[in-house]
């Protein structure tokens, strides 16, 4: 019978190797029922964009924690765009200060997690947000 | 997404991808795409890559790539990781070894998820094949999720099997026995820099040997490759380059011998076979579910007001004519 599963490309653009975060988040989607590609630390956004477009996900994650945020973020979001596919929804996470909120949210990203944020609030956040594309 | 077919005929790594997911949740009318790009099929090099799990498949299918796009050939990778028995979720890792590809317009990484599959394969990797082959490219590695003994399922899709096998892992009665190490048309002995590598080398060689003994002369003779120094990226590539002579040395002598044939008679049977479970019993068993029939069933039967076989007799004197 169908059925529809959660695609999530999780990844670290940039000059950035704190990654217990993502990994940990990428696991507690794995128990979350997605599907999770994780691809680590060190990546362009030009990588991170075309690993998008070939695992045909429907969220990615962004995890930075060292201040890029507002050039990194924007940037892969934009690269989505280019290619059309504005429909991937991209989400971020880390140190992000609260001044820095709407540029990335006018940039084309759905939501932003800053420390504190509970695993749980997370999932919930994807499974309200996120319907796999028919 | 419409016209999938069309869009993985002219080039379009996205339509591919989705089709290949459509694959994997098997939804419904996703053959017409199939349909449309199957003469635009056959024309690759199937690789299957298996082994234990971090015996290093993923680096080494890293450094394939990299030796096939020094030949000009276009790479597709199917790279297959588990998925949790419990959720149902799955974290596919396998395209961490091979970033280096990722804005390499002639490179095209998929990870597939189990799907609880039991062959170390997905169900969709047959027909993710397909799309890859249509998508036109040449050399498709499949890489099977860590397997034991028994996971040999990559035999029914692949022309070119490499089992790859690290130091410590037993002795010389685990290189004898049915499984796994009858599949191989290369062994690699990765990590060879480790202790044991020797002695595996020489297990491994005895055992081809005794194969050899009641094969034919022409037989193809199974190589053991030895890969060690990860660490030296240039050692590395050299001894993986050996390798991928081999897999091209050996995709020679199956079309040769007139054996690739041979090898895709056995994944068309298995294809019609899956086409009809889809077109004739997948519909009346959708039918039987829609309407509460099955449930119905169950009761009756429970009840021992009729027994299965009576049952399956009526349905298909109802639909088979």
């Amino acid at each position: 019978m169908s059925e529809r599963r959660i695609r999530i490309l999780l990844a670290k653009p940039g000059l950035d190797g704190h990654d217990r975060g993502a990994k940990v988040l990428a696991r507690c989607f794995r128990d979350a029922g997605f599907e999770v590609i994780y691809t680590g630390c060190h990546q362009t956004p030009e990588q991170i964009a075309a690993a998008a477009l070939q695992e045909d996900v429907d969220v990615v994650g962004l995890s930075c924690l060292s201040g890029a945020h507002k050039y990194l973020f924007p940037q892969v979001a934009k690269l989505l765009k280019d290619e059309g596919a504005e429909d991937i929804v991209v989400i971020g996470g880390g140190i992000i200060p609260e001044q820095d909120m709407d540029a990335l949210y006018e940039a084309g990203l759905k939501a932003i997690f800053t420390p504190g944020a509970t695993l749980d609030s997370l999932v919930e956040w994807i499974n309200k947000n996120i319907t796999p594309r028919a | 997404m419409k016209e999938l077919g069309k869009k993985v005929l002219a080039g379009d790594i996205r339509a591919a991808s989705r089709l290949i997911r459509n694959l994997e949740d098997q939804i419904p009318n996703t053959h017409i795409a199939m349909q449309e790009i199957f003469n635009n099929t056959g024309n690759a090099h199937v690789i299957g890559i298996t082994g234990a799990p971090g015996a290093g498949k993923s680096t080494l299918t890293d450094e394939f790539i990299y030796a096939f796009r020094q030949k000009d050939k276009s790479v597709g990778v199917l790279a297959v990781d588990p998925t949790s028995p419990f959720t149902g979720g799955a974290l596919l890792g396998d395209r961490i070894r091979m970033l280096r590809h990722a804005e390499d317009k002639k490179v095209f990484v998929r990870s597939l998820a189990t799907r609880c599959s039991m062959g170390g394969l997905s169900k969709a990797v047959g027909e993710g094949i397909h799309v890859m082959d249509a998508l036109g490219k040449e050399k498709i590695i499949v890489e099977t999720c860590g397997v034991g003994q028994q996971e040999v399922e990559i035999i029914n899709h692949a022309h070119t099997v490499i089992v790859v096998l690290v130091p410590g892992m037993g002795d010389e009665i685990q290189a004898l026995k049915a499984g796994l190490m009858e599949v191989a048309d290369i062994f690699v002995i990765n990590k060879a820099d480790r202790d044991g590598a020797g002695k595996l080398y020489k297990e491994t060689l005895n055992m081809v040997h005794m194969s050899k003994g009641a094969a034919a002369d022409n037989s193809w003779n199974i190589p053991v490759l030895l890969v060690e120094s990860v660490l030296e990226p240039h050692k590395f590539a050299e001894s993986v380059d050996a390798i991928r002579e081999k897999v091209e040395e050996h995709y020679q002598y199956l079309v040769d011998n007139n054996l690739l044939v041979e090898r895709m008679r056995r994944k068309t049977a298995a294809e019609i076979n899956e086409a009809l479970w889809g077109a004739i019993l997948q519909p009346v068993l959708n039918n039987l579910e829609k309407d509460g029939e099955i449930e119905k069933m169950v009761e009756q039967v429970l009840k021992k007001e009729i027994d299965p076989y009576t049952l399956a007799d009526q349905i298909a004197s109802k639909y088979v004519k």
